[in-house]
C-alpha cells in the first residue's frame, strides 16, 4: 500500500444541504490506489491555524483521477474547507488506512448514519462494479431530515440497491433510529458494513452479534497524523490497543472492546 | 556555450552547494535536520512520503524497558497554532523495539537516535545497557520529562540532582553518544543543562512539550482524558527559542533546538540562537514534507547570505544596538 502527499485542484463544490458539502478534487495518484473505507488527511488552509489536517473518508473515487469528499460543517476546519473555491489547490495526504473487505458474494447490508454515509457510496459503487446482483443487497441510511438524505439516497438507488431511510424528524422514511429497521433485514444478509455515530454502530454491532452476522465498522477518532506516527488515535481492542488510522478505520466489529472504546 | 568557461572549482560549489554538515559531539550529521521523538514513529510510517535518506538523523518514538499501553483516549487535541498530547508514552518496549524495528532502521544510511524513558534511575540505565552495541543505533536521547515513580511522580527533568543521576546512569551503561532532552517545565532551564553537562552528557536537546490543558465549555470537561498534556507546535516556538539561546550561552555542549519548527527560517533562527542541529516535530503531522523542505531551504538561506558553511552561522545572533 502506498500513500501520497499531493496538491490537488478543487474541481467542484456542491452543497447538498445548507451545511453538507461535497468537494471533488483532481487527485490522480490517490484516486487510482484508493479503496472503499480509506480516508485522506486534508490541510484545509496553508497557514498554521487551524494547524492539523482533517480526516475525511473517500466518498467517491473514479478512474478519471478524481476523488470526492462529503462532509458536514461542524467546526473551524470544516467551515474553512466548505468555503474553498473551485480552482483552489489543497494539500491532501492519502489514501490512508485499511478499508472494507468486500470479497464475499453473499447479500450484504450497508448502514450509514449522517456523514457516515460518505464512505458507503464508494463501497456501493465498487460492489456494483464487481458484477453482483445489487437488488439482493440492502442499504439503510439515516440522517436528520429529508434535505440531507434525499440526494444521497438517489445515488444508491441508481446503482440498483433497495434503499430504506430513517430521519430524526420523520420528514422522510421511518421516523427514528436506523437500527430499528435492522430486524427485517438481518435474516437475509451475511455481512453488514456500517459507518456513523458511535451509539448507532454499537447498537448495530449488538444486533449483528445476536444474529451471528459478520459486521465491519468504520470508526472516527481524533487524529493528528493519520499515518501511525502520533499514536493519538488509539482505541481499545479486545486484545490490547489498536490504532484507528493504521489498523482501521475499518475494523471487524469482533476485534473491538465496545464497552471501553 | 558559456559553461565551457566555467572554472572547475566554481562548478563544484554550484553542484554541491554550501556545506551543511554538522557535528553533535562524536555524531556526524549530513545536515542538521532531525525528526523529533514521538512525531515520526519508527520512520517507516513515512517511507512513502519522505526521502528518509535526505534527513540528518531520525529520532524514534520513546522506548521504555517494558511495553507501555499509554493513556485512554482522547489523547490529542488541537489548540491555537499548536496541539496538546497525552499519549502517555505508549511504546513496544526495548526488546520488541530491537527485535522488530531495528532491522528496517539499520537499512537506512541516516543515523538513528533512540529516545529512552524510564520510571526510575535504574530503569534508564538498564535500557541504555540493552541498546549498547545494538547495530544501527547511532546515539541515545534521554527523555527526562517523565515522572520518577519512586519520588512521588515528580519529573526527573525538574530537579538538577535527579537529572544528573539519570545522565550518570546512562553514561555508565553505554558508550553511545548521549543527548539529554530537557524539559521546559522548570524555573531555570540553564541549571538543568549545567547539571547534565557535569554529569557527562555529550549534548542537550530542547525543548520537550510545555504542560498545558484545554477545556470544552459546553460539557465542562477537559478535552484530554488525562486532563493535562504536552503543548507542541508553532505556538511554543518563541519559548523554545529563548531557552535554546539561554542554554547555548551557558554550556559548552552542542545544543539541539526543538519547538514548533516548520520552515527553514524557523530552523535558521534556532541555529542563530546557538543550536548546532534542530528537530522537526509536530510539523511532520501537518506537513510530512516539512523536514525535507527545511534541508533544502537551509541551503537556499546560506546561498542567499553568501555563507559556505552552515557551522559558521551557529550562535551568530547579533544582539545589542550596533
Ligand atoms: C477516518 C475518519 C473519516 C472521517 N470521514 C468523515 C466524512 O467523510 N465526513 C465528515 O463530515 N466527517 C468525517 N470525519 C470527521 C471529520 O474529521 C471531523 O468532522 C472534522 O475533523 C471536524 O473538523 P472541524 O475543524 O470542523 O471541527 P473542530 O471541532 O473545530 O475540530 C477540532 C479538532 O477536533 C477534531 N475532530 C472534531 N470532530 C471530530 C470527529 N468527529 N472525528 C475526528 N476528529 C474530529 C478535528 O480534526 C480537529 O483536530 C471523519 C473522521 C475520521 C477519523
Ligand atoms: C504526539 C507527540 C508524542 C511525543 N512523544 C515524545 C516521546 O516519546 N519522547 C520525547 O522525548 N518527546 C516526545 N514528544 C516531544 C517532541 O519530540 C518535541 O520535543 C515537542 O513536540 C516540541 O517540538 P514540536 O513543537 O516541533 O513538536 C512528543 C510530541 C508529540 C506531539
Ligand atoms: S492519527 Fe496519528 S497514529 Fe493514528
Amino acid at each position: 500500500m502506498s500513500e501520497f502527499q499531493q496538491k490537488c485542484t478543487l474541481l467542484a463544490r456542491d452543497c447538498l444541504a445548507p451545511d453538507v458539502v461535497r468537494l471533488t478534487f483532481q487527485a490522480p495518484k490517490i484516486a487510482v490506489t484508493a479503496r472503499p473505507g480509506q480516508f485522506v488527511m486534508v490541510r484545509v488552509i496553508d497557514g498554521l491555524d487551524p494547524l492539523l489536517r482533517r480526516p475525511f473518508s473517500i466518498h467517491r473515487s473514479s478512474a478519471d483521477g478524481t476523488i470526492s469528499l462529503l462532509f458536514k460543517v461542524i467546526g473551524k476546519g470544516t467551515e474553512i474547507l466548505a468555503q474553498r473555491c473551485v480552482g483552489d489547490q489543497l494539500d491532501l495526504v492519502g489514501p490512508l488506512g485499511k478499508g472494507f473487505d468486500f470479497s464475499g458474494e453473499q447479500p450484504v447490508c450497508l448502514i450509514g448514519g449522517g456523514m457516515g454515509i460518505a464512505p458507503l457510496l464508494f463501497l456501493a459503487e465498487q460492489l456494483e462494479q464487481s458484477g453482483r446482483e445489487t437488488q439482493k443487497d440492502h442499504v439503510l441510511l439515516g440522517a436528520r431530515n429529508k434535505d440531507e438524505l434525499a440526494p444521497l439516497a438517489e445515488e444508491f438507488s441508481a446503482l440498483g440497491y433497495a434503499v430504506q431511510l430513517a430521519s430524526d424528524d420523520g420528514s422522510v422514511g421511518h421516523k427514528g433510529f436506523i437500527p430499528d429497521l435492522l430486524d427485517f433485514v438481518l435474516p437475509s444478509v451475511e455481512q453488514v458494513y456500517t459507518c456513523g455515530p458511535h451509539l448507532m454502530m454499537e447498537n448495530i454491532v449488538g444486533q449483528c452479534q445476536q444474529a451471528e452476522v459478520s459486521c465491519q465498522v468504520s470508526l472516527e477518532t481524533h487524529m493528528a497524523c493519520g499515518m501511525g506516527a502520533c499514536l493519538g488515535c488509539t482505541v481499545h481492542g479486545k486484545r490490547g490497543l489498536v490504532h484507528v488510522c493504521k489498523q482501521g478505520p475499518v475494523f471487524n466489529a469482533d476485534v473491538l472492546a465496545w464497552g471501553e472504546i | 556555450m558559456k559553461e565551457d568557461y566555467m572554472n572547475p572549482a566554481e562548478e563544484i560549489v554550484l553542484c554541491t552547494g554550501p556545506d551543511v554538515r554538522v557535528q553533535i559531539g562524536s555524531l556526524a550529521l549530513r545536515n542538521p535536520v532531525m525528526t523529533a521523538s514521538g512525531t515520526f514513529g519508527y520512520a517507516r510510517e513515512f517511507e512513502n512520503l519522505v526521502d528518509l535518506e535526505r534527513l540528518g538523523a531520525i529520532v524514534v518514538k520513546g522506548i521504555s524497558l517494558q511495553p507501555k499501553p499509554g493513556n485512554p483516549p482522547p489523547r490529542v487535541v488541537e489548540t491555537a497554532c499548536g496541539m496538546l498530547n497525552a499519549i502517555g508514552l505508549e511504546n513496544v518496549g526495548v526488546d520488541r523495539f530491537i527485535a522488530g524495528k531495528m532491522k528496517y532502521l539499520r537499512s537506512l544510511t541516516t543515523p538513528v537516535v533512540v529516545n529512552i524513558l524510564g520510571d526510575s534511575v535504574e530503569e534508564y540505565g538498564e535500557i541504555a545497557r540493552r541498546l549498547d552495541g545494538v547495530e544501527g543505533v547511532a546515539a541515545l536521547e534521554v527523555n527526562i520529562s517523565c515522572p520518577n515513580v519512586k519520588k512521588g511522580g515528580v519529573a526527573f527533568g525538574t530537579m538538577p540532582e535527579m537529572a544528573a543521576r539519570v545522565t550518570e546512569a546512562v553514561r555508565e551503561a553505554s558508550g553511545l553518544p548521549l543527548i539529554v532532552k530537557l524539559s521546559p517545565n522548570v524555573t531555570d532551564i540553564v541549571l538543568m543543562a549545567k547539571a547534565v553537562e557535569e554529569a557527562g552528557a555529550d549534548a542537550v536537546s530542547l525543548i520537550n512539550t510545555l504542560i498545558g490543558m484545554a477545556i470544552d465549555p459546553m460539557s465542562r470537561k477537559p478535552r484530554l482524558a488525562n486532563v493535562i498534556g504536552g503543548l507542541s507546535g508553532p505556538a511554543i516556538k518563541p519559548v523554545a527559542l529563548r531557552m535554546v539561546w539561554q542554554v547555548a550561552q551557558a554550556v559548552a555542549l552542542p545544543v539541539i533546538g526543538i519547538g514548533g519548527i516548520t520552515t527553514a527560517d524557523d530552523a535558521v533562527e534556532f541555529m542563530l540562537a546557538g543550536a548546532s542541529a534542530i528537530q522537526v516535530g509536530t510539523a511532520n503531522f501537518y506537513d510530512p514534507s516539512a523536514a525535507e523542505n527545511i534541508v533544502q531551504g537551509i541551503t537556499g538561506y546560506l546561498q542567499q547570505q553568501g555563507e559556505d558553511r552552515l557551522v559558521d552561522i551557529i550562535g551568530t545572533l547579533k544582539t545589542g544596538m550596533a
